[in-house]
């Protein structure tokens, strides 16, 4: 029996040693990813009101009876 | 403001100071809390010896027992922060309530997903209504309930404020899940790391287990400074500080 072998089956608990630490591993990774992710939104979502806002003031600042221009 | 807080406390507080100072936290503490967690894990896993009477089963204590420790740890800074933001009525100081809760549920749900794992072999069952397991399981709903009263606000600010009072009410469990041990004699065993004591673990055991505590302490610190930046982004959404950063981030 290889040495890693030995080191996988945890003396026959492998079923239950592994999949602890890979719960707490996925449930941190996952928690160090959230973060990221809302910021992008966040930021993305932050430009868009800025543009909107942005064409709504160049739009307003137009005379109203002004043709639009070809 | 009161005079007694010192200048450079103000300062931290306000919204772009403290963005750039846990932007410049946030690598350092993963880093550390990554090289930690690598050599506690090795030690843990691979020096330490197997236990006399659980084999190897009882490696499941490198992640269950300083989860928990964390679980309790964030609990009560999510307290203490909750009671600063009610009475100073700080903004910081709600951002880092709320941004705690989710990294506190997190580990609450390891702790008790571990414990269950570790249970099954050790006790015959996944679960049961221990004075330990149950006081933890409390946590999770009282972490759940925060988040949820938080939401529930339209105004995120005033969700804030009625969350924290949630929290401040809710510390009351953490001595109970730390003393269920003594309180009441149930399944769960006694702690046996002691710390102002005498330790009743062989050293070979307990430095890995020391070594991943300060690893979650430092997973802590990151986690939050990225929680509080990005929540600091969307609260802050108006101001000018943070339109420079959204504009900056547009360009590639």
């Amino acid at each position: 029996m290889s040495s890693l072998h030995e080191f996988l089956s945890m003396g026959g608990y492998g079923a239950y040693v592994w999949p602890a630490y890979a719960l707490f591993f996925a449930i941190l990774i996952a928690d160090s990813l959230a973060p990221g992710l809302r910021r992008r939104r966040i930021l993305r979502e932050l430009r868009a009101r800025l543009a909107r806002h942005a064409a709504r003031t160049v739009r307003a600042a137009e005379p109203p009876s002004s043709p639009s221009s070809p | 403001m009161s005079t007694w807080i010192p200048l450079w406390m103000h300062k931290l507080a306000s919204p772009p100071t403290f963005y750039r100072v846990a932007g410049a936290i946030r690598p350092w503490a993963l880093a550390l809390a990554l090289l930690l967690g690598a050599i506690g894990l090795y030690g843990g896993l691979v020096l330490a010896p197997p236990d006399y009477q659980q084999g190897d089963a009882y490696r499941i204590i490198f992640i269950h027992v300083p989860s928990a420790w964390m679980s309790m740890f964030i609990y009560a800074v999510m307290g203490v922060a909750g009671f600063v933001a009610l009475i100073w009525r700080l903004k910081l100081a709600e951002v880092v309530a709320m941004q705690s809760a989710p990294i506190g549920a997190a580990f609450t749900a390891i702790t008790l997903a571990s414990g269950s794992l570790w249970g099954k072999p050790m006790w015959g069952t996944w679960w049961t209504w221990d004075a330990r397991l149950t006081s933890e399981l409390v946590l999770l709903f009282l972490y759940l309930g925060v988040i949820g009263l938080y939401h529930a606000f339209e105004d995120r600010r005033q969700g804030a404020r009625a969350a924290s009072f949630l929290a401040i009410i809710g510390v009351i469990n953490v001595p109970i899940v730390h003393f269920s041990v003594v309180w009441w004699n149930t399944l769960h065993q006694g702690s046996t790391v002691n710390v102002f004591g005498h330790s009743k673990m062989a050293w070979d055991m307990l430095w890995p287990l020391l070594v991943v505590t300060l690893a979650t302490k430092f997973y802590y610190a990151a986690s939050l400074c990225a929680r509080a930046r990005t929540d600091l982004l969307d609260l802050e959404g108006g101001k000018d500080w943070v339109r420079k950063i959204a504009d900056a981030e547009a360009r590639p």
